[in-house]
């Protein structure tokens, strides 16, 4: 994993630290990068599959995508884990649920709304017994389009969700 | 084939009490009054004959312009002459169809379907309440007169920290898919192209 070198508080005194002990082994770094670090590199992700977008959720999960190298691994419980893959048409009977296990979360915790019904109902937009969008429900941090969206696509968003950890990530979130 | 069909239609005409018998696509289709429903569907589970031992669905329709509103159709496998059976039966808004689940334990959750959907209640039936929809749902989404995006949403509150249930206010307006055919294109589309020449 490629950590961000170009922090704005590097200061000549960091400069020599890391000087100082590049060749005993040793890495200097800040906080925050390391945190971000940690943080894009172990997204294990709650499993939520509620339709046909599960099985390409699962082809990520699969060794021709390999999410792994990543260092992302399914989870069956939401205390294990730190995204919430919403995977399917989330129907009013279900959005409770869906709440329940978000609030399980521990904190810093995200959310990959996959697929046109997750999304914005989708094709069920219409329908008397689908929420129209999962964000309704939960805050959402990244949306993959598509119906259903391919595995690349959810790898796709998955490296976009690091991306934007990355970017805006410190120990407060 | 034709000879089985022929030998069940021969002792279903003689023992049951039937308002029209017929095969259809080969298959045999009866129609029956609510009152005769259960010897009907006792005696072609039973009748050495008929053996429909299994019950594959129960569906319900609804005809809004009809005297009695629904028509309940009950779908029969049987294993051992491979002959598939209806039985078609017509109930009007508050009457109600005897329970077949003495008969077959597997029409349980079937009825409590069409009672979810359709709002057809059965006597005799050991439990019959909402199967499919949502906890506390109001009104049976497969009636003709149930609006398609029903009457209620839901969201998150964030200030009470639970679900809530709105009334239906739609971000995007209905639209109109009255495809007829992919190379003429929509009616409706035809007609803005005129008036924007």
């Amino acid at each position: 994993m490629a950590i961000n070198t170009n922090i704005e508080e590097t200061s000549p005194e960091l400069e020599r630290l890391k000087r100082l002990y590049a060749d005993k082994g040793f890495v200097v770094t800040s906080i925050n990068n390391l945190i971000n670090w940690a943080r894009t590199g172990s997204l294990h992700w709650m499993t939520f599959g509620l339709a046909c977008c599960a099985v390409e959720m699962m082809h990520v999960g699969t060794p021709r995508y390999d999410v792994e190298r990543f260092g992302a691994a399914p989870r069956a419980s939401p205390r294990h884990a730190d995204v919430l893959i919403v995977a399917g048409t989330l129907t009013n009977k279900m959005a409770a649920a869906l709440r329940k296990a978000y609030d399980q979360m521990p904190e810093p915790r995200y959310v990959i709304s996959m697929g046109s019904c997750a999304n914005g109902g989708g094709y069920y937009h219409y329908s008397y017994s689908v929420v129209r969008g999962c964000d309704r429900i939960i805050p959402v941090d990244v949306y993959v389009p598509g119906c259903p969206p391919s595995a690349e696509g959810l790898l796709y968003g998955l490296l976009q969700l690091q991306k934007k950890i990355r970017r805006e990530g410190n120990i407060k979130r | 084939m034709s000879e089985l069909i022929e030998m069940a239609k021969a002792a279903i005409e003689k023992n049951c009490k039937l308002n029209d018998i017929d095969v259809n696509l080969g298959q045999l289709q009866l129609s029956v009054d609510p009152a005769n429903l259960i010897p009907v569907i006792d005696f072609v589970k039973n009748d050495p004959s008929c053996e429909f031992k299994q019950i594959t669905d129960i569906a319900g329709v609804d005809f809004p312009e009809n005297e009695k509103r629904f028509e309940v159709i009950y779908h029969f496998l049987s294993f051992r002459f491979n002959l598939r059976l209806r039985i078609k039966t017509q109930i009007g808004e508050v009457e109600s169809l005897p329970s077949i689940t003495s008969i077959f334990p597997a029409a349980n959750w079937f009825e409590r379907e069409a009672f979810d959907m359709y709002g057809i209640t059965f006597t005799d039936h050991p439990d019959l309440r909402r199967i499919l929809t949502d906890y506390g749902f109001d009104g049976y989404p497969l009636r003709k007169d149930f609006p398609l995006t029903g009457n209620v949403e839901i969201r998150y509150d964030e200030i009470d920290k639970k679900i809530v249930h709105e009334p239906v206010k739609l971000q995007q307006d209905f639209r109109n898919f009255d495809i007829q055919s992919p190379w003429e294109g929509t009616k409706y589309l035809d007609k803005g192209a005129k008036e924007s020449e």
